[in-house]
């Protein structure tokens, strides 16, 4: 029988289900564990976090994760691969030897650290030297926000991860890493895929794709026929079956609830979808409109087909920067007629923040529970509601307009409209923006660092 | 015949910045050509007034029987800068199949529409 790599996502997100990655490595066989622990705004704030505290920096629940999964990294020989090194893979490569060390484990683990996609200390080089770092959705150059700037890093692909592999490494732990190259990397590795060979790449970037946000491949966030989908309090996690030649299975291992059918994987396929036709990574440029799906037996969904073209000379730079402050508070107003006293409570509050002088770069109301989620569409909640949320957010470069504004919510409660509760929080928290400014950088000027401990 | 979008297709809906995508995949692979004909980029945009502010891009995925549209303008700056709930766009996708198509009765008997309530 031909060669079949199982790739398991374990992690969609910093804060996904902790009980997952053990569950994915107990459940059956799998060659490895992929976690995705980045967002686009995670970076910033692990930026944050190491600014005060040097050891810190990066996603601290892969410890724990790593932890569970232990025994069967050091016993059965699952791998693990995750970009949980946020801006500082080396101290989370020093966390989990730690944790190992403390087990009786460490001489089990292989860690493989892939750096070089930080580029905080190279901004001002690369701005003199003719990097403008335009923003991808604006067009404004960096410098208009220069002094903000709190992390930079460039989205980096498949092969340090490769690379990390074919050293020996049994963990690999990267930072900016895509999503996608997380679950790519192994495939090529175990299949020896060559660099140019641009649909297998592709295949494997789209299978990265689908096990990428944890279970919303597998049942979870389903629109489709949603209330059939059993057990999702046991929801198996979404598993690649890789074949040499860029074909795969999509599945979840046995007696897990959820769902894996052509459905939920075309909607975890079309979700943060841009143009199809030229899904860019920093390995190759994948087609979306080339891939097929068939049923291939229960909780099991063939994905063939797929096209891919070569990659660009070009990485996306994932840039965050400081940009204001916002809060946003709320008060939930009862029926009869609880629409209208909502309305009544937002006309009063603006009234008075009027009369306070204060002008706000945005102010922004909402009715949870008559329009906050559909606008207009909605149509009239009407006055039978038996409640409805009154939620008000403000945003300005200005703090203490920010701050001012925080007090007069709660006010409210006693000097506005009645039948209002839901107010136990008092004041909302000024929050600092930490905004996301996407960028291109040649690929040229990103050198990746490979480092297997 | 009035036919909502609900009950021809499904759809999941994410962010990118401040534009969100929602891609919709018809219930069955004969009803991909009436989301073709009749979910246009146009048709979009109008459902969308006064809740986005910038434009509409339509793409096609006959694989998958889907299409996806990428609404611009659609979340308040995107990301961290938002006050919206629904910053990042999660809900979107049900807000596009409140669409409800005008489909010639000839087309949606052939191809067994269920008619609007």
């Amino acid at each position: 029988m031909s060669k079949v790599v199982r790739v398991a996502g374990g992690q969609g997100f910093w804060g996904d289900w902790p009980e997952a990655p053990r569950r994915q490595v107990e459940g059956g066989p799998i060659d490895y564990l992929m976690l995705d622990y980045l967002a686009e705004v995670t970076m910033s704030i692990l930026q944050k976090q190491k600014e005060r505290d040097p050891a810190m920096g990066y996603a601290r629940d892969f410890v724990g994760a790593m932890e569970s999964v232990l025994s069967a990294v050091a016993e059965r020989g699952v791998k693990v691969i995750a970009n949980a090194g946020g801006v500082n893979p080396e101290a989370c490569a020093a966390a989990v030897q730690a944790m190992a060390e403390k087990a009786g484990r460490a001489g089990a683990l292989r860690i493989g650290i892939v750096t070089g996609d930080n580029l905080l200390p190279r901004i001002d080089e690369l701005l003199v030297s003719g990097h403008e770092l335009r923003n991808m959705d604006t067009g404004e150059p960096l410098s208009v926000v220069r002094d903000r700037v709190i992390a930079a890093n460039a989205y980096i692909g498949s092969t340090p991860i490769v690379e990390a592999l074919a050293k020996g490494a049994n963990v690999v732990i990267t930072g900016r890493s895509t999503d996608t190259a997380l679950t790519m990397a192994p495939l090529r590795h175990e299949f020896g895929w060559g660099a140019a060979e641009w649909d297998k790449l592709a295949a494997g970037i789209i299978a990265g794709h689908i096990i990428e946000c944890g279970a919303q491949s597998s049942g979870g966030n389903c629109l489709h026929d949603w209330r059939s989908i059993e057990h999702l309090a046991d929801i198996g996690y979404p598993i690649v079956e890789g074949n040499a030649d860029g074909t795969f299975v999509v599945t979840k291992h046995p007696g897990t609830g959820g769902r894996v059918s052509v459905p939920t994987v075309s909607e975890q396929l079309v979700y943060e979808m841009g143009d199809p036709h030229a899904y860019i990574t920093p390995d190759v440029v994948a087609d979306f409109t080339s891939i097929h799906l068939e049923p291939a037996g229960p909780d099991r969904v063939r994905v063939f087909g797929i096209k891919g073209s070569p990659a660009t000379d070009k990485l996306k730079v994932s840039i965050a920067y400081k940009s204001g402050y916002k809060a946003v508070g709320s008060l939930v107003y009862a029926w009869p007629d609880a629409l209208e006293k909502a309305q009544l409570a937002d006309r009063v509050l603006r009234e008075r923040l009027d009369r306070l002088g204060l002008k706000f770069e945005k102010v922004l109301s909402e009715f949870v529970g008559a329009s906050a989620t559909h606008g207009p569409l909605a149509g009239d909640a009407g006055r039978d509601a038996p409640e409805v949320q009154y939620r008000i957010g403000v945003r300005d470069a200005d703090k203490k307009k920010v701050e001012r504004f925080t007090r007069e919510i709660v006010p409210l409660v006693l000097n506005g409209p009645p039948s209002v509760t839901g107010f136990a929080g008092g004041r909302p928290k000024v929050e600092e923006i930490v905004a996301y400014w996407p960028a291109l950088v040649d690929k040229t000027v990103v050198q990746t660092r490979v480092e297997v401990r | 015949m009035r036919v909502r979008l609900l009950d021809i297709a499904h759809a999941r809906s994410g962010d990118k910045g401040d534009t969100a995508n929602v891609g919709v995949i018809a219930l069955r692979p004969e009803w991909y050509a009436v989301l073709e004909r009749h979910v246009t980029r146009d048709r979009v945009a109008q459902h969308f007034a006064g809740v986005i502010e910038g434009g509409v891009d339509r793409f096609e995925l006959p694989n998958l029987m889907a299409l996806n549209f990428l609404l611009h303008g659609a979340l308040d700056g995107g990301g961290t800068l938002s006050l919206k709930t629904d910053a990042q766009g999660k809900v979107f996708s049900t807000a596009l199949l409140r669409l409800v198509l005008d489909v010639p009765d000839v087309e949606a008997r052939a191809l067994e529409l269920p008619e609007a309530p």
